[in-house]
């Protein structure tokens, strides 16, 4: 043997992270997560001063503060091995009910509900129909975003602008922050939906069967889960968090338009997995899919930074990711039992 | 023609005669076919001319949808086709030249194909979900498209390009021959040969089929290929109507109509038997529907809420459970109340005596397949 | 021990039935607390469907259940749970994206005022663990862990649900000996505590280790209870397969096979083929015109071995040799093209495409092997199909009904058919006389027997003995995952010896 071998403290270093590794599994899809995003950062860092300001860090959440309240729904569908297309519509549409309400002289405070409830009952609606009548996921939530864009359209075909006061000073309010910086309302609020979604997932009965369902339905049934119950709530979270998405969204951008989310549930479906969540059930974070939102914002920011308006490289980048991880995922599945 | 495949297709025939005929009540011209500079007008031409591009990708879709998958990219591959064939006409020398804008057409197809072959690659090969596999094209498909054109929308001043869209064989308009010809390929090669047997025997069955000998994974690369092919035609046809190619807009959710399509034509989307002729009365309806609001003068948008109740019916009635409720309340004899509890597994196969778990209500219905 | 005046359950008179089909006819069983009781039977003896009438999963259309002396109507999974019966599936029915603990929890975690208590579950899924003696890290996501462990994790689940029975079903299917140990040390903890266990497997030894009664039932009957003690594996192997002569007599003389067939080229050799979980590394000799019987109960590795000839499941070991060139069977396309041909035990699953035609059926592995761009022509497919629906008797002899719509018998002889048409040299039957009528059954071993005549090799496998002796030159007997032994179908050779060789022959 002329081989050197390891000196012995290296190889047991190594083995020690390996049994490390065996044990938490789990975690190495939304670790890796957490490092494109900061590999991400960093090369924005690198490459263009006034990068590293925290405000810059802080508009990430500012500008895409919808787009986390949407993933957030979303990945509970995810996790419980569903999928959701109508994201993007249901939140057009509630950019919609807001503006034609608000220009119909509802008050602002039932204006808010009423685009939630409307988001919550398509979703509810959709879950309905994917677990008692069987229909595919994929193809029962392409009808509801259909559905939900036509009723936009429905409402109106122009784009209905918003002057409410109180909707104006909601957008503008900033919570200042040590430093100088500042969060807008609608990004602290998302953060909010993340951390409640988190505890849902994480601590209550609930959260936990999403989980299951996930893992393998037959199994949740067998254990005697309320499967149903799980497979509706899900959708009707979903379809809130898109209704939720929308009224932020209104924040942003002060009008409601058919066009507005077009292409968005892809975004969020992509942001999901990218956060390191198994698209088919069972394994993620929420705080994968908001670091996921959070690495498609900065691949967004660092175009603007380059100044040449080339948009299409998030999607490109996206899709990339998107192989990236499924292949990551589909590496670190437990082998079949055959 | 076997009698069982003809009542497949009653429905469809039905409900496209119901269009039509709800379309001359509303507008008594509907039907007016005229010939001016040589070429058939009419709204039925329109309906045909307008219709090719998704008759297309409902023709590749057919097959994918025929072996159990799904191909979600069939939008952006339209746009990056669009996208190539007008960019290589536009920075080439001589744009006006007929050789140019077959190189285009060339080059778009071998790409678009490719692009078929990767997802094909992604769902044999790498055994990933095809909704998840070809999710990855769809993001990053548009992406692609605008990188060609560099974000803007490419015009093209070609005229033996522009001829695709706007030209017309014997006064049949050149698009109407382009899907004309795809289907009869499509019939001869997968009709004539055995492809059609062999795809639905792997859709109906992959482990039957397999240990029958059939190769699956090169039928499934290859009907993957064809989809993206179609894809492109359909992403040529498109950019040479409007005479550019549009990375962001071109063929966007066509990919949903073609499912549509697919599915009110009679293929389930659990896999198995497939109808070519289903597909293009399917690619019709949904393309009148679209006609129709249009020349009824509703807002064009809100065709989709139509689509959406269309899609929601179609697939409710594909639904074994609802079926069984909507037939339930005119059963004559003892009213069994047939919904049981959804968290019930459907009963188990008998014979099998080792199997403990039912399987999630998605499970595939026997009675559906004997229809 | 106290015996406790009321069985802990005890079913009677159940019967169930599914559409066209009475899977239990008057079946029953008596479970007493500690003890632990094996419910044996074959393929279709209602093992399966008595078990998920007592879970909760099918409701019984007549009979009398009473749990601990109490009449009790089990209205599903988790009343049953209610009830205090747990099951632990032969596939495991946990989520294997969850922790241990949380598997074990599921549906009763401890909550605190911040909701789920993780620490607190951890910690009383780690005492559970650490009371049954097993080491396990409860935080570990479950699919991290093998088989076996998964299952010894749903008897955790089991005991946290305070369970007074256990019911085993087929739960060593795929463990192998060290951790059937395992499970058997733990299940023997839960039985001196009082829990009545009902243990369902096809490995009667397993049954002889564990067991202090059994039951036997047979077609949905109830054929009796037993003392393991009293009752040695040759009678019971006789109570489970039962007199099958009956309707068949008739058929006898026409098919039995007079001894080894003279002229014999050897065909396939096959030397040391294995696959590790499936069946140990096995020789096999099959000659043209000879057919060779296999003989073992379910689970004995039958079904295993015809598959990893057939290239079905990959082999690990082994070679292949046909007509004395080696073949690989990778791949079942590699064995059909070295003229191999197998018709798999589940029709429905793996064996026919339901939505397809009678004809499609028929021509599917000649038109696989052919290549898509060479279709059988109109005229040669419809003189096949008719030839083949004539000479197999399919009815209705229609070539474009969808194959789904059949009987149980046509659907057989449809699969059956799709194989004549390749003329193979060897054809591998698995149990193609399960659930189909009289008729039909003695029509396929008519068919067997005839190919046989014509010189093509034959692997037949079946539960029922009498049937392989009369088509069989050879038997050759598994038991427990390996071939024990070879017989010639002698005259000597009878049914009594084939038992006693798949209860007692070879290496224990």
């Amino acid at each position: 043997m002329t081989l050197p071998s390891a000196p012995p403290a290296l190889s047991a270093a190594a083995s020690r992270t390996r049994k490390l590794l065996e044990g938490q599994r789990r975690f190495i899809p939304v670790t890796m997560a957490g490092l494109v995003l900061v590999l991400v950062f960093a090369a924005g860092s690198l490459r263009y001063t006034g990068f590293l300001e925290p405000q810059v860090a802080l508009n990430l959440l500012v500008n895409n503060s919808f787009l986390i309240v949407l993933a957030v729904g979303v990945t509970f569908v995810i996790l419980a091995g569903g999928i959701d297309l109508s994201t993007g519509s249901v939140l057009a549409l509630s950019t919609m009910i807001c503006a034609w309400l608000l220009r119909e002289g509802w008050p602002p405070l039932l204006v808010i509900p009423a685009a939630l409830a409307a988001g919550a009952v398509i979703g509810l609606a959709q879950g309905c129909i994917i677990h008692f009548y069987g229909v595919q996921p994929f193809i029962a939530t392409l009808g509801g975003m259909f559905f939900a864009r036509g009723l936009c359209y429905l409402i109106s075909t122009e784009s209905i602008p918003i002057t409410d006061p109180l909707f104006t000073a909601l957008a503008q309010a900033r919570i200042p922050l040590p430093g100088g910086t500042s969060l807008t309302l609608g990004a602290l609020l998302a953060l909010v939906v993340a951390g409640v979604a988190a505890y849902v997932l994480h601590r209550t009965r609930f959260g936990r069967s999403v989980y299951a369902v996930g893992g393998s339905e037959s199994s949740a049934m067998l254990m005697g889960l309320a499967v149903g119950r799980v497979k509706v709530g899900v959708y009707t979270i979903s379809g809130f968090c898109a209704a939720l998405g929308g009224v932020l969204y209104t924040f942003y951008i002060a009008s409601g338009n058919s066009l507005h989310g077009l292409g968005m549930e892809l975004d969020a479906i992509a942001a999901v997995v990218i956060g390191g969540t198994l698209l088919t059930g069972g394994f993620g974070y929420v705080m994968g899919s908001v670091i996921g939102v959070l690495t498609l914002g900065t691949i967004q920011t660092i175009l603007v930074f380059e100044g040449t308006l080339s948009s299409w490289w998030t999607k490109i980048v996206a899709g990339a990711l998107l192989f990236a991880f499924i292949l990551l995922q589909r590496a670190l599945a437990p082998r079949a039992a055959k | 023609m076997r009698a069982a495949q003809l009542r497949r297709l009653v429905w469809p025939l039905l409900v496209l005669a119901g269009l039509l005929v709800a379309n001359l009540v509303a507008t008594p011209g509907f039907f007016e076919v005229r010939i001016q500079g040589g070429r058939l007008y009419g709204s039925l031409i329109d309906i045909l001319h307008f219709g090719a591009p998704l008759l297309l990708i409902s023709l590749g879709m057919t097959l994918v949808i025929a072996l159990r998958g799904i191909d979600l990219s069939v939008g952006a591959v339209v746009a990056v086709s669009g996208a190539l064939a007008c960019t290589i006409i536009a920075s080439s020398a001589d744009p006006g030249s007929v050789q140019t804008a077959a190189i285009a057409v060339a080059v778009a197809l071998g790409a678009s194909a490719l692009l078929g072959l990767w997802n094909g690659f992604l769902v044999a090969v790498l055994q990933i979900q095809p909704i998840v596999a070809t999710l990855i094209l769809m993001v990053a498909g548009r992406g692609v498209a605008q990188l060609i054109t560099g974000g803007q929308i490419t015009t093209v001043n070609s005229e033996p390009y522009r001829q695709i869209a706007a030209g017309s064989l014997a006064t049949v308009p050149v698009t109407v021959l382009l899907a004309a010809a795809t289907v009869l390929l499509m019939w001869l090669l997968v009709r004539r040969t055995a492809l059609g047997l062999l795809i639905e025997a792997i859709g109906g069955n992959a482990e039957a089929g397999r240990l029958a000998g059939i190769r699956a994974t090169g039928l499934t690369v290859a009907a993957y290929t064809f989809c993206g092919l179609c894809a492109g035609l359909a992403g040529i046809i498109i950019s040479a109507n409007t005479g550019s190619a549009d990375g962001n807009n071109a063929g966007l959710w066509i990919e949903l109509d073609a499912i549509l399509a697919v599915v009110i034509g009679g293929t389930l989307l659990t896999g198995g038997r497939f109808s070519i002729v289903g597909t293009v009365l399917g690619a019709l309806i949904v393309q009148t529907l679209s006609t129709t609001v249009y020349t009824m003068g509703v807002p064009p948008e809100s065709a989709q809420v139509f689509k959406a109740l269309v899609v929601f019916l179609v697939c409710l009635l594909q639904s074994p459970r609802f079926r069984a409720q909507l037939v339930a309340p005119f059963r004559r004899g003892k009213t069994s109340h047939e919904p049981p509890a959804p968290s019930e597994p459907p009963p188990q196969d008998e014979e099998s005596d080792v199997s403990p778990t039912g399987t999630s209500a998605g499970a595939p219905d026997r009675r559906e397949v004997q229809r | 021990m106290d015996i406790a005046a009321e069985p802990a359950v005890h079913m009677s008179g159940i019967v169930k039935e599914f559409p066209g089909i009475r899977a239990l006819d008057g079946a029953g069983l008596r479970l007493n607390p500690g003890e632990a009781h094996a419910l044996l039977g074959e393929n279709g003896a209602g093992k399966s469907t008595l078990i998920k009438v007592l879970t909760g999963v099918h409701r019984p259309d007549a009979g009398h259940i009473s749990i601990a002396g109490n009449p009790t109507d089990i209205a599903g999974p988790l009343d049953a749970e209610r009830n205090g019966i747990a099951t632990v599936y032969q596939e495991v029915n946990l989520c294997p994206n969850l922790s241990v603990a949380e598997n074990v929890l599921l549906g009763r975690e401890p909550r605190g005022l911040l909701g789920i208590a993780s620490r607190r579950m951890n910690r009383r899924a780690a005492e559970l663990a650490a009371e049954m003696e097993l080491d396990l890290d409860v935080t570990r996501a479950l699919g991290e862990y093998p088989i076996a462990v998964q299952q010894l994790v749903s008897i955790l689940r089991a005991i946290d649900l305070d369970a007074r029975v256990l019911v085993l079903d087929e739960p060593t299917s795929s463990l192998d000996r060290g951790e059937v140990r395992m499970l058997f040390d733990l299940v023997e903890r839960l039985r001196s505590r009082g829990v009545a266990i009902l243990f369902v497997t096809h490995f009667l030894d397993q049954v002889y280790e564990l067991c202090q009664r059994m039951t036997v039932l047979r077609n949905g009957h109830l054929v009796g209870e037993f003392t393991t003690a009293e009752l040695g594996q040759r009678e019971l192997i006789g109570h489970m397969l039962g007199e099958q002569a009956g309707e068949l007599e008739r058929l006898e003389e026409s098919t039995h096979v007079d001894g080894p067939p003279q002229d014999t080229a050897p065909l396939l050799r096959a030397r040391e083929l294995g696959r590790s979980g499936a069946i140990e590394p096995y020789d096999l000799d099959v000659a043209q015109g000879q057919t060779v019987g296999l003989a073992g109960l379910l689970g004995s590795g039958r079904t295993e071995a015809a598959r990893l000839l057939f290239g079905a499941d990959r082999p690990e070991t082994g070679t292949v040799e046909v007509d004395g060139r080696p073949v690989t069977p990778r791949t079942p396309r590699a064995a059909i093209a070295a003229g191999l041909a197998y018709c798999s035990e589940d029709r429905k699953a793996e064996g026919l495409v339901a939505g397809l035609s009678v004809a499609d059926n028929l021509l599917l592995a000649m038109q696989a092997a052919r290549g898509w761009m060479r279709p059988i022509s109109a005229k040669a497919r419809s003189e096949l199909v008719e030839h083949y629906i004539a000479a197999l008797r399919i009815r209705p002899a229609a070539p474009e009904t969808p194959v789904g719509t059949l009987s149980g018998g046509n659907q057989q002889k449809v699969l059956l058919g799709r194989w004549l048409i390749m003329q193979p040299r060897l054809l591998i039957l698995d149990e193609p006389t399960r659930g189909i009528d009289v008729g039909a059954k003695a029509e396929v071993q008519r068919l067997v027997a005839l190919q046989s005549q014509e010189g093509t090799a034959v692997l037949f496998i079946s539960s029922e003995l009498e049937e392989v002796l009369r088509l069989s030159h050879t038997v050759v007997v598994l038991r427990d995952r390996r071939v024990v032994n070879t017989l010639d179908n002698t005259a000597s050779l009878d049914v009594d010896r084939v038992l006693a060789e798949i209860a007692e022959g070879g290496p224990r």
